[in-house]
C-alpha cells in the first residue's frame, strides 16, 4: 500500500526526535541532521535501525550514507573538492539528496549539510514509493 | 582486566534473546556511600549490567569475531530503586544486528516488578565509518567474559558452537 508523503514525512520526524532527542519545532524540512540537529556518526545507525523498524524496509548502510566508500578516490575528491566526476558520482549514488548547494562549492566537508530531515523524507519515499 | 557485573546467564538463544542475573549485596562498597543510611543501586550500574548482558548476547551472534562496544543509550527509564538483597533480573533481546552495529532493548525486573527499561546501540569497531584500526585481540570478550556462557556455549544451539561443528 501506498504510503503518502505527509505520513512519510511525520514519521521521520518522529524517528529523529526519538533518535536524537531534539524538540518537534527543531525538526524542519531543511534543518541538516549534524549541523542543525546535533547528530553524530552513531546516530546515523540508529537513524537507520529505526527507520527501518519504522517502514518495514532493509536499508544497506553504503544506500543512504555512501560517501566514505568515495572519500579515499583522487578522481572523485581532490584537495577536499569534489571533481565534476565525484559530483556525478554523488548524483548517481542519491538521487534523494537535493546537492544544488553543493555544486556551487564542492567541498566535500559541506556534503553534511544536504543531509537534511527533507534528503531522508525523499529517501524513504524513493524506497517505498520509487520516486526521489 | 576486565570487569564483569553480571552473576550468571539463565536463559540464552542465540542471536535472539538472553536473561541474566545480578545479586545486589552490600559488601559492593559504592552503596557505602550512595547512599549513608540508603543503599540504593546507581542507575548507570544497571545500565553497564545491561550493557553487559546484550553486550554478550551480540557478541555471540557473531561468534565473538566482533569488538563490540557500547555506543548508544537510545532509552534508560528507571521506575523503582535496587536495594542490597535484590537479585536483578535482566532481560535483553536482539531488535537488529548488522556488519557494522546492533541495537537491543531490555528491561529490568526484580521479583517481577518493572525496576528499569534499557534500549541500547552497540558498535562493532573495527567497522567504524571512521575506518579506525585498533588493536587485533579482542580486548572486549576475554576468556573471563565468555566463561559466563560456558554451559550455554556447550549446548549446539550457539553461533560459536555452530562454528566449531563447521570447522
Amino acid at each position: 500500500m501506498a504510503i503518502s508523503r505527509d505520513e512519510i514525512t511525520t514519521q521521520v520526524k518522529e524517528v529523529l526526535v526519538d533518535a536524537l532527542g531534539v524538540d518537534d519545532d527543531e525538526v524542519t524540512s531543511n534543518a541538516a541532521l549534524i549541523g542543525d540537529l546535533g547528530a553524530e556518526s552513531i546516530d546515523f545507525l540508529d537513524i537507520v535501525f529505526r527507520l527501518e523498524k519504522t517502514f518495514e524496509i532493509k536499508i544497506p548502510r553504503e544506500e543512504l550514507f555512501p560517501a566514505e566508500g568515495l572519500m579515499n578516490d583522487p578522481e572523485l575528491i581532490n584537495n577536499g573538492k569534489l571533481t565534476d566526476k565525484g559530483l556525478a558520482k554523488l548524483r548517481e549514488k542519491l538521487p534523494f539528496v537535493d546537492l544544488t548547494e553543493l555544486e556551487k562549492d564542492p567541498q566535500i566537508n559541506k556534503l553534511a549539510d544536504a543531509f537534511t530531515v527533507d534528503a531522508i523524507v525523499n529517501f524513504v519515499d524513493y524506497k517505498l514509493n520509487g520516486s526521489s | 582486566m576486565r570487569w564483569i557485573w553480571i552473576d550468571k546467564f539463565i536463559e540464552f538463544h542465540s542471536g535472539e534473546s538472553a536473561v541474566a542475573i545480578k545479586n545486589v549485596t552490600l559488601a559492593e562498597e559504592h552503596l557505602h556511600d550512595h547512599f549513608p543510611g540508603f543503599p540504593v543501586m546507581p542507575e548507570s550500574l544497571m545500565i553497564e549490567a545491561m550493557a553487559q548482558t546484550a553486550g554478550i548476547l551480540v557478541g555471540e551472534a557473531k561468534s565473538f569475531e566482533e569488538k563490540v562496544i557500547l555506543a548508544k543509550i537510545r532509552k534508560a527509564v528507571f521506575f523503582d530503586y535496587v536495594k542490597p538483597g535484590d537479585t536483578l533480573r535482566l532481560q535483553a533481546r536482539i531488535d537488529s544486528v548488522t556488519t557494522e552495529a546492533a541495537s537491543t532493548t531490555g528491561s529490568i525486573t526484580c521479583s517481577d516488578k518493572l525496576i528499569a527499561e534499557i534500549d541500547l546501540i552497540f558498535s562493532h569497531i573495527d567497522k567504524n565509518l571512521a575506518g579506525k584500526k585498533f588493536p587485533q585481540e579482542n580486548f572486549v570478550f576475554t576468556d573471563t567474559f565468555k566463561s559466563l556462557l560456558k554451559t550455554f556455549l556447550e549446548s549446539t544451539g550457539s553461533a560459536e558452537a555452530k562454528s566449531e561443528q563447521r570447522q
